[in-house]
């Protein structure tokens, strides 16, 4: 036991530790024999060698006189008087403190095949991991947590269907792989349908092809605006086209809307499986720069408090006990002034009052037969199917209130939204292939580091390096040629470039 | 007539199918029961199957000790101190000791503790020796049996030896006056002086609340393969190594230390109790005794216990079948521990963990305050029903005597 070792650790500053003993002397035998008196003095010169030396090296001596690697060796006890079973070890093991055992074992009981003394420690020959065996452990790991979640996660998943309002833009591709690697890792099953403005791309095809989920492709065939509020009223008329065709599909599970620049966290895709009907859950905004304060959450019926949180929130409010009785929306008074306007603008970019992304709904209620629905979801239907100007989501319902609070009634935020686009002027080249690959490359004006060599990949500097080399044992100002005097300009970067760049321009002319 | 035995052979078949679905369906519950080489024995009521009469003896032996270090309510032997209280306000506790079956001596012999919190064994046996001097003197009970229907509780490293060291437990022996009695102890290990035949195998003291509050949800996918936390060396009383653990600890440093499945060091993380619910095997190897609190933890925090620790007798090792829960590992076959554990199908491993998940069994390993049905003070009472009724041949004829007085080292005899 640990603590017996500091026991003994405190026995040892009182009275003569067990180590005092030698090995041989037993307490039994207090007589001062020859050989008692030939061990205390080897003990004391151990010791003293062991101080010049500055570490004890009893170890490294038993381990050189005694052990021979690559031989069988016995674990057995140094004792003749108990008739203790040779302990053979079938593997070749090396052992360092080789069977110095030195105990009394009157064990008067039966024989005891456990030995009190010093054992020698067992290393293997190859102490490493063995990559089959790290195989068959993360085998077991997963297969263990297959257990986990069908023990204690959801019964009877649901099928997510994903719907994604996208276009073809510089960052299409950063946004659209975070989605879809968040959409792979989801352990339930996944229909994605993507519809894009400006008709199908091969852009989008191709990164959707990389997924591996099964997918709906569809075009919509209008042009995405590039004011910033006008982007918002086209997504929502692309998310009620998404709607129209599960309807047409009459697919079959839990329809939730997913921006391809939001961020998802994977408790949100299981939260969403408890929903009945319609549910909402918090989504954070992150449309902040990074030097505003903390803002304040404006909620739409007065509940007496405000909560103040550096990261606003849109989502459901609820009361004690746990009712829906509000909305917290965006309050963008504070940010008006620094909005973006236009998609690719400097500033940030504001979210509507209650934004798509944080409601869910079953897809049933968007084909189910008008017989046996209630009112609220005909209201629904015949908003998806007319294709009104519905820009909120809470207008597609009559009533809000049959919205189910999800994440223990919106405390909990599971998802993020944010919208960040390039500069407007920005290009990209297609599918982020660069094709045919590049040839020259043209150094840069000055480097970060001024004494290391250029990083030349093109053959015309290979010959510089040479006369870069010759221009440091001589350290003249001669002008040379063009390419040298660009490249001198490069690495003597530290003091007087002015001048010598004036020098170098006065040779490139 | 035929339609009637085709009718009745199609019923058979669909009886015989829906059992199977039963059956199956019960294999994939959360839990299994536990029932060990006594029986399914952990959710026994002891209330009514057996009286204990607790001697009162005076305050020096147990609530002065308390009183001068109530650091002895908290440490890992603490379990003496609880099990005395409970029996006072037990149901199984009777005033007159002429019904009783068992007889509880109250003596605190390990709150001697040093300024780190180590008790310290060397006048524990005085004041053993003492009280069954009183016990014997003031009452005729042990006379009459010379204590075999008496029970102790001892629960320091190896029990009734009475020392911290190993060589100097087993010289001494169990102490001779208590050669009769039933003792109940931590330490456990097949044909040592320090367990005597009968003896009860307790768990030691973990705090139960300290551990509830540690609780992680079950739904945390465990991601550990292997999780330990502790010394390998003992650098200050064996620097060498191969003294402590029997180098068992050091084995498995040197085989393991840069294997990424096993989660091994000795630092003392504050999230010790969580990392241990995320984990799937819990290295419990012996130290300096074979016992640990380590098995406790384990076994609270659903995490499949590694017992490298020749010989050891678990707790409840009768009621609990340990084979089944844990997995035990011979000392010479540490440095092939990830092939071990590697080889388990995962179908064992699943079983494992629904028996570890088991109430009663996280139950039995607490010692809960207030006591609880099923906790580990029942199991120790349901261990001394399950030795009654007593032989008759422990009640000594008058006039005869079997312990010697004056046995042991003379240190012993020294009143206190």
């Amino acid at each position: 036991m640990k603590l017996s070792a500091l026991q003994q650790s405190y026995l040892g500053r009182r009275s003569s530790s067990f180590r005092g003993s030698s090995p041989l002397d037993s307490s039994e035998n207090p007589i001062k024999s020859p050989a008692t008196i030939f061990w205390l003095v080897f003990h004391c010169l151990c010791c003293l060698v062991s101080l010049v030396l500055g570490f004890r090296f009893s170890r490294l001596v038993f381990f050189l006189l005694f052990s021979t690697s690559n031989t069988i060796y016995t674990a057995t006890p140094f004792r003749p008087d108990t008739n203790v079973v040779a302990d053979k070890t079938t593997l070749p093991v090396l052992n360092l403190n080789p069977g110095f055992e030195t105990s009394v074992n009157r064990t008067g009981l039966g024989t005891s095949s456990v030995v009190v003394g010093r054992h020698g420690i067992l290393i293997r020959p190859w102490p490493h991991p063995n990559p089959d065996e790290v195989m068959k452990a993360h085998q077991i790991i997963e297969r263990v947590q297959r257990e986990q979640k069908f023990q204690y996660g959801i019964k009877n998943p649901r099928t997510l269907i994903a719907i994604t309002p996208t276009y073809v833009r510089t960052f299409q591709t950063l946004h659209f792989i975070g989605l879809m690697h968040s959409l792979m890792n989801v352990p339930y099953e996944v229909i994605w349908i993507v519809v894009e403005a400006g008709g199908t791309t091969n852009e989008t095809s191709s990164l959707l092809a990389k997924s591996g989920l099964s997918n709906m492709h569809i075009g919509f065939n209008e042009k995405m605006p590039t004011l910033w509020e006008d982007r918002h009223k086209m997504e929502a008329k692309m998310r009620i086209h998404g709607l129209r065709v599960v309807k047409e599909n009459k697919l079959d599970g839990i329809v939730m809307f997913v921006d391809d620049s939001n961020v998802h966290s994977m408790e949100f895709f299981d939260e969403i499986q408890k929903v009945k009907e319609i549910g909402v859950v918090s989504v954070g905004i992150l449309s902040h720069s990074g030097n505003s304060d903390g803002e304040q959450v404006s909620v739409v019926q007065n509940r007496g408090e405000e909560s103040k949180s550096s990261l606003p929130i849109q989502g459901p409010a609820c009361n004690s006990s746990d009712q829906l009785v509000g909305w917290h929306t965006f309050d963008s008074l504070p940010y008006v002034v620094n909005s973006a306007r236009y998609i690719g603008d400097k500033g940030i970019v504001l979210p509507m009052k209650m934004e798509w992304a944080g409601f869910v709904l079953t897809s049933r209620l968007l084909w189910e037969e008008p017989e046996n629905i209630t009112d609220w979801v005909k209201h629904l239907q015949k908003a998806v199917d007319n294709g009104q100007e519905t820009f909120s989501p809470l207008s597609l319902l009559k009533d809000p209130a049959v919205v189910e609070p999800l994440g223990s009634c919106g405390r909990k935020v599971m998802l993020w939204w944010l919208r960040v686009e390039a500069r407007a002027d920005s290009r990209f080249p297609a599918r982020w292939i660069i094709d045919p690959p590049l040839e020259v490359t043209v150094p840069a004006k000055r480097t970060p580091w001024p004494d290391a060599l250029p990083e030349l990949h093109s053959p015309e500097k290979v010959a510089t390096i040479q006369e870069n080399t010759e221009k440091r044992a001589t350290k003249t100002r001669t002008p040379r040629s063009k390419r040298s005097s660009r490249s001198k300009r490069k690495r003597e970067a530290r003091g007087n470039v002015d001048a010598r760049n004036s020098a170098s321009r006065v040779t490139e002319k | 007539m035929r339609n009637w035995r085709w009718g009745l052979a199609a019923l058979l078949f669909s009886a015989i199918f829906l059992r199977i679905h039963a059956v199956e369906h019960h294999r994939t519950q959360h839990t299994e029961r536990i029932s060990g080489s006594a029986g399914d024995v952990l959710d026994d009521d002891p209330v009514g199957r057996l009286k204990v009469f607790v001697y009162e003896l005076p305050s020096k032996y147990n609530k002065k000790i308390l009183q001068k270090d109530p650091r002895c309510l908290s440490h890992m032997f603490a379990a003496e101190i609880y099990m005395h209280r409970f029996l006072l306000s037990s149901p199984v506790r009777t005033l007159n000791p002429e019904e009783a079956d068992w007889f509880y001596t109250p003596v605190y012999t390990t709150c001697d503790l040093t300024p780190n919190g180590l008790p310290l064994p060397f006048k524990s046996p005085r004041m053993m020796r003492s009280a069954i001097q009183l016990i014997s003197s003031n009452w005729p009970y042990w006379n009459r049996t010379e204590g075999a229907d008496h029970f102790f509780i001892t629960p320091h490293d190896f029990g009734a030896c009475f020392h911290y060291q190993e060589e100097k437990a087993i010289e001494r022996g169990i102490l001779t006056l208590l050669q009769r009695a039933t003792l109940v102890q931590t330490f456990g290990q097949k044909n040592h002086v320090c367990l005597k035949e009968g003896s009860i195998t307790v768990p030691p003291y973990a705090p139960p609340q300290k551990m509830q509050s540690h609780l992680i949800p079950p739904k945390t996918p465990r991601s550990i393969f292997v999780y330990f936390r502790g010394l390998f060396y003992d650098v200050g009383n064996d620097p060498e190594g191969g003294y402590y653990a029997r180098g068992a600890r050091a084995a498995v440093w040197e085989n393991f230390k840069d294997n990424p499945l096993f989660d091994i060091s000795t630092e003392h993380p504050t999230t010790y109790y969580e990392d241990m619910q995320r984990a799937i095997f819990c290295l419990c190897p012996l130290g300096w005794a074979p016992w640990s609190p380590r098995l406790v933890e384990a076994v609270i925090f659903g995490c499949i216990p590694v017992i490298i620790a020749d010989d050891i007798v678990l707790p409840f090792a009768d009621a609990i079948p340990w084979e089944e829960i844990g997995v035990y590992v011979p000392e010479k076959d540490v440095p092939n521990l990830d092939t071990l554990l590697t080889s388990i199908p995962s179908e064992v491993i699943l079983k494992k963990q629904r028996l570890l998940a088991n109430p009663s069994m996280k139950q039995a390993m607490l010692f809960p305050q207030p006591a609880q049905p099923g906790d580990a003070f029942h199991q120790i009472l349901n261990g001394l029903a399950r030795k009654l009724p007593h032989d008759r041949s422990i009640f000594l004829k008058p006039g005869e005597k079997i312990l010697n007085w004056t046995a042991g080292p003379v240190g012993d005899l020294k009143p206190w």
